[in-house]
């Protein structure tokens, strides 16, 4: 019933759609903050703004501008990357349940991490290997479900499962064969974890990109779900369109994956939680979802590392923790 | 006022053999009734028609120029149609759904303005439905979901339509209300094709038909030419008996 009630307010006109756009932007510059201010030191709201604006003392300022606000803007670029992309996935497939994982790149980033976390090799070759996989995944998925020329989205959905299941025997296998003092960081990185990550611009930049490119995309996209034979009788490219999206959502997979490892859970509910909120218009949905999956990372991470700082946990249990109740009560609440 | 010209067209139906080509014109003002028995490619016909399938040989012309030179929007400016099949994995709304038929007549930037919705609202009117709309579509019955369909082909307003089993689902009162909507839209100009498994609809609101045979074979032309009892009998492999009821011949299927 909520959900019929607030599917009732359309965003025809477009002036409904900065409200909720609003709020979530401000709900992410709120939940930065927190991550500023908190963890093993705390820094004191007054002392924060001051660092912000170029002031503080110097222990203040090396906290907040050098160890804190990296890792926070690494976060919220990799949730929100997440978000997108499983969004994306979802219209793509057509099947509200697919996630940026379900055709397999993660499975692919993570054999690449392990192989070179496995040969005693650290940073950024590890991130470079992990992008080696999630790019050699998504050519072996693309090619094999474009077989002889004609491809349906759940002939690309079982090649991805059946991919993603071939990565998961090797992650086993890799596993097993690895020697005990490695295993920690390499069940930390398959868990996710943004202790890895060292620039945040990158996946910012590209969460931007993307976003913008969407933009002009949103009302196709809103047609798609629809089904491809509607889509093209209301003049959409259905074909390009379609492999435009595989290749964006792709490309957002594999810099969240490279950033931080595979954190499950975002890129799968933050849509859904938003769609049984905000209704099913992609004009709206993508961007907010840039938003609340960034704001949702951000959170989860800043709980990872202070729940029993100064040890930290990987970031993918907490989003689990926090998401599986939170959607679980809005799907209770719309039906 | 558009024309869509058919030429030496075969569709492409799997494993038959060509049959006849057709070659006809649909021309404004005109209503064609589709007929035949299931699996004789009627809708198959349509999506061809629409440019949604290539066709084994020959083409279509949509004001003299071939439908696969013109870019999806251009011919989705032109002409639309009603499936019979329709998928709705996400929820939505009535009125959104109405609204997506503007979509090949907004720029990628711009948003529904005042003028889409009040045509989305005068079809749902039209249609009847639009008491529903604020109600997902999932929660909609099966004649409601078609009026709703062919509310969002009003919304689009083609210069052709193409309507798959228009009156599926439908009542009585509602399948009347739709065929004289489409009959509406021919006097107004339009190009009408329809596909029908009513034979007295075609017999009472068509005022030409296209006979397709399960083997490829086909014929058309005027209705009045193209209503003997003999090859309808063969059509769908079925004994008939007419009468004349209002002034139109009825079809009832006997044993």
């Amino acid at each position: 019933m909520a959900a019929a009630e607030l599917g009732a307010h359309p965003m025809f006109a477009g002036r409904g759609m900065w409200l909720p756009l609003a709020v979530l932007a401000l709900g992410g510059c709120a939940a930065l903050g927190l991550s500023l201010a908190v963890g093993s030191a705390s820094v004191a709201p007054e002392m924060l703004w001051a660092v912000l604006r170029g002031e503080g003392d110097a222990l203040s300022r090396t906290l907040v501008l050098e160890l804190r606000l990296p890792r926070s803007l690494s976060a919220f670029a990799v949730g929100g990357l997440l978000a997108v992309a499983g969004a994306l996935m979802q219209v793509l497939l057509r099947n509200p349940l697919a996630d940026p994982y379900v055709l397999g790149l993660s499975g692919g980033a993570s054999v690449g991490a392990l192989a070179a976390m496995l040969a005693g090799l650290g940073g950024a070759v590890i991130t470079g290997s992990a992008f080696a996989g999630a790019f050699a995944s998504t050519l072996l998925v693309f090619g094999l479900a474009h077989g002889t020329g004609s491809w349906t989205p759940s002939r690309l959905l079982l090649t991805g499962v059946v991919v993603a299941a071939g990565w998961g025997a090797v992650i086993t296998l890799m596993l097993a064969l690895s020697p005990a003092e490695r295993l920690p960081g390499m069940l930390y990185w398959l868990m996710g974890d943004l202790s890895y990550s060292r620039t945040p611009w990158p996946p910012l930049a590209l969460l931007l990109v993307i976003c913008l490119l969407l933009m002009p995309l949103g009302r196709s996209l809103n047609v798609m779900a629809r089904g491809p034979l509607q889509a093209a009788a209301l003049g959409v490219k259905v074909r390009p369109l379609e492999w435009g999206i595989y290749l964006a959502a792709s490309a957002l997979t594999a810099m969240a994956v490279t950033t931080a490892g595979s954190i499950g859970f975002v890129g799968l509910v933050v849509p859904h939680m938003l769609r049984l909120v905000l209704g099913n218009d992609q004009r709206l949905i993508l961007p907010a979802c840039a938003l609340a999956g960034g704001t949702l990372l951000v959170l989860a991470d800043t709980l990872a590392r202070t729940m029993i700082a100064p040890e930290q946990l990987p970031v993918g249990v907490i989003t689990a923790l926090l998401g599986v109740p939170t959607f679980l009560y809005l799907l209770y609440r719309s039906r | 006022m558009s024309r869509l010209e058919i030429r030496d067209l075969v569709i492409d139906v799997p494993g038959r053999v060509d049959g006849r080509a057709l070659s006809l014109s649909l021309e404004p003002g005109q209503m064609w009734g589709v007929l035949g028995p299931n699996g004789a490619g009627k809708t198959t016909l349509l999506h061809t028609l629409a440019g949604l399938r290539a066709p084994r040989r020959g083409g279509v012309l949509l004001d003299s120029r071939p439908l696969a030179v013109l870019g999806r929007r251009q011919v989705a400016r032109a002409l639309g149609l009603v499936f019979q099949e329709r998928h709705d994995g996400f929820p939505a709304t009535v009125r959104e759904t109405a609204l997506i038929g503007r979509h090949p007549w907004l720029s990628p930037w711009q948003m529904e303005g005042g003028e889409d919705l009040r045509l989305a609202e005068e079809a749902l009117e039209r249609l009847d439905v639009d008491h529903l709309a604020e109600r997902l579509v999932s929660t909609l019955s099966g004649g409601e979901r078609q009026r709703l369909a062919i509310a969002t082909l009003l919304t689009q307003a083609p210069q052709i339509w193409l309507a798959d089993e228009p009156t599926n689902h439908l009542d009585l009162h509602h399948q009347t209300a739709v065929m004289a909507l489409l009959a509406g839209q021919a006097a107004e100009g339009k190009v009408v094709m329809m596909c029908l498994h009513d034979l007295n609809l075609a017999a009472r609101w068509c005022d030409h038909l296209l006979l397709l045979y399960p083997d490829g074979e086909a014929c058309w032309g005027p209705r009045d030419a193209m209503l003997v009892p003999g090859a309808l009998e063969r059509l769908y492999g079925q004994r008939l008996a007419t009468a004349e009821v209002d002034g139109a011949p009825v079809f009832v299927p006997v044993r």
